[in-house]
């Protein structure tokens, strides 16, 4: 029961984001020509796949506040979504870190903290699966394939 | 005598050595995408896809579909040894797969599923010969409200057959349609939801929200589990692989079943292998004698649903290649790959690059034959990489997302984007929010506006044009009649029963 209610909350709060962005979407389509003498203008298509958001998100509110939900394929685990999120604000972190650091040292970074933190291994291992991706990377994209990385204070 | 000659070309072309390299590069790659659990062709394809900028186009084209039908054979693999789907169209194949391989049997049932995946790959490619340049000819005759309509019908039977709420596929469809329009509209150069962003005149790059939504969203997932699974041991030595004659003769029907229900499932837009290898699976167990073993471990339960899913491959590229619609997310992507290349998929495609089609067919009769060579004597080595530690996958995965991402524009401003649609892709799988009607919404948002607008253009003004044309009318009422499917509750309980193990 209770993960079926956390769905059917899920379903509220997923719902009212998408009523939101379809007022948004309305609102903004609002101010575009919606037809003129050549035929539909910007607003048009907008408009309407806007209302339709707006409607559909609406019925999905509503049904999550009336009836009982069918039970969810994978139950909530807040643990596991915590994991999952971590390892996006490293990623976010890496992405962050590439105009400084260059690629290829973010994503020895990265799978530093993958393989030590997420994944709880030896620091000796998460080091050597770090210098062998880096490595490796660097070899296939910017030596062989002569791919362009974004480079930082190392110069690679 | 056309179809003879022009498979003929198409052998001509396949058979270069270049082109039978990058066959092969493709099913390799697309049997280890399939093996590996978390990591399917859509996103593999989407990461691959930067990379073949430089490429011959024939020869991408050629190894991206050996990706598409190479994972189809891996899939089961993991299925049959960890009793998890390698990739979603192998999830039947895990009910009697395991049950064999638990018995001791994996060795057999690796190999009816090579050897059912070869039949009926075949016959779908067969199907795909024959079918597509008759149905590209009939296309011709189509217009803009046909193809608003064609549209419109293919996004309705993804919305239909994506998820087990309409409701929200069909947001999901919306959401899809609304990053299509960001930029700069072509018909009166107003810019749309770029929130000031220069950046975001020319649009989101569909590479973008593919790679994010599909390889990042898939790994997080994947990663908030610190468990790996175990595999079952592989027999070693072609000869334990090889079912018994008791086995190919209890297979013949599923042989006939899975070809014919995957090509004609594959057809359908928005159905895609799942759906084909159930259907499949479901007609096998309903004609069989002994129906009441299935779920033991039966041969035929494994032959019949690894049939259809490859089948389901030629079926599926009908309407991407004659019409331009794509069916399911990897096709999706195939479509943007020909467009970047700078073809367009549709009647025309056909009669216009003749080389390309025939190549492809051809490259799927070889790839075939080649995956059919690799998979039985290498089963065990393939088997092997269920080891490779998840620690080192993933930020494989990341890396290789963030190089394709880069390589398309070099722009940093892409790389934020692709962390906003890796969230994206993760909070679907969590909030049960299919992610197939959300591609097919950005790969068909900006055509369907196109031809809409240019139908209106028609009739200045009119909406009557679209009801008015007989092939726009009935697809369009089609597509009605199935957004209003929840609303009929027999079929509606028939839509979730086919959904549910998914």
């Amino acid at each position: 029961m209770a993960s079926e209610r956390r769905m059917a909350s899920a379903d509220l709060w997923s719902g009212l984001a998408f009523a939101l962005l379809g007022g948004y979407i309305v609102a903004t389509a609002w101010d575009w020509e919606y037809l003129g003498a050549e035929g539909p203008g910007p607003g048009f298509f907008p408009l309407w796949y806007g209302i339709a958001m707006l409607a559909l998100s609406l019925a999905l509110v509503v049904s999550s506040l009336r009836a009982p939900w069918n039970p969810p394929l994978v139950p909530f685990q807040w643990r596991a979504v915590g994991r999952a999120l971590s390892v996006w604000l490293a990623l976010a972190l890496a992405v962050a870190a590439c105009n400084l650091l260059g690629f290829v040292v973010s994503l020895a970074l990265l799978t530093y903290f993958i393989v030590a933190v997420m994944y709880r291994r030896r620091a000796r291992t998460a080091a050597a699966v770090a210098l062998a991706l880096g490595a490796g990377f660097y070899a296939v994209f910017p030596f062989v394939l002569g791919v362009a990385l974004p480079t930082g204070i190392f110069g690679f | 005598m056309e179809v003879v000659s022009g498979l003929l070309s198409g052998f001509a072309l396949a058979l270069e050595p270049v082109n039978l390299l990058w066959c092969l590069v493709g099913v390799l790659l697309g049997t280890l995408v399939g093996i590996l659990p978390g990591l399917g062709p859509p996103a593999t394809i989407a990461m691959l896809l930067p990379l073949t900028f430089n490429m011959n186009p024939a020869g991408a084209i050629i190894m991206l579909a050996g990706i598409y039908y190479g994972a189809k054979y891996g899939g089961s693999t993991t299925s049959i040894l960890l009793n998890v789907p390698g990739e979603s169209a192998s999830v039947v194949t895990c009910i009697d797969g395991h049950q064999l391989a638990r018995k001791g049997r994996a060795g057999p049932a690796l190999g009816i599923a090579a050897i059912a995946s070869f039949i009926a790959g075949t016959v779908g490619v067969l199907g795909l010969m024959l079918v597509a340049p008759p149905l590209a000819k009939l296309a011709l005759a189509f217009s803009s409200p046909e193809y608003f309509a064609l549209m419109a019908f293919g996004l309705s039977m993804v919305v239909l057959l994506a998820g087990r709420s309409m409701l929200k596929a069909l947001l999901a469809a919306l959401l899809g349609l609304w990053i299509a329009t960001m930029g700069t509209d072509l018909f009166s150069a107003t810019s749309r939801f770029t929130f000031g962003q220069l950046e975001l005149l020319s649009g989101i790059d569909f590479i973008v929200v593919a790679i994010g939504v599909f390889a990042l969203g898939e790994v997080l997932a994947n990663m908030e589990a610190r468990e790996e699974a175990h595999a079952l041991p592989v027999p070693k030595g072609v000869r334990k692989l090889l079912p018994s004659l008791q086995d190919l003769k209890d297979s013949r029907f599923a042989f006939v079943n899975g070809s014919v229900v995957g090509f004609f499932v594959g057809v359908l837009p928005g159905a895609g292998s799942t759906i084909a290898s159930f259907l499949s699976y479901g007609l096998e167990k309903a004609v069989s004698r002994r129906r009441e073993q299935f779920g033991s471990g039966v041969i035929e339960g494994v032959a019949a649903p690894e049939g259809a899913n490859n089948s389901e491959t030629g079926g599926a590229l009908v309407p991407l290649l004659t019409l331009g619609i794509p069916g399911s997310a990897t096709t999706a992507i195939l479509l943007a790959a020909l467009v970047l290349w700078g073809f367009k998929p549709g009647p025309l495609f056909i009669p216009e690059h003749p080389a390309m089609f025939w190549g492809l067919v051809a490259s799927m009769y070889i790839g075939n034959v080649m995956l059919l060579a690799l998979n039985l004597p290498l089963v065990p080595v393939f088997a092997q990489v269920l080891r490779l530690p998840v620690y080192v996958l993933y930020p494989v995965i990341f890396g290789v997302s963030m190089v394709g991402v880069y390589t398309v524009s070099g722009s940093m401003f892409d790389l934020t984007l692709l962390l906003v649609f890796g969230l994206l892709g993760y909070l679907m799988r969590k909030l049960d929010y299919p992610a197939a009607p959300l591609i097919l919404g950005l790969v068909l948002g900006a055509g369907m506006e196109r031809a809409l607008r240019q139908s209106l253009m028609m009739s200045e003004g009119s909406l009557a044009i679209l009801a008015s044309r007989p092939i726009s009318a009935v697809l369009l009422g089609f597509a009605i009649v199935i957004l209003l499917v929840p609303l009929f509750s027999r079929i509606n309980a028939w839509r979730l029963r086919a959904l549910e193990p998914r």
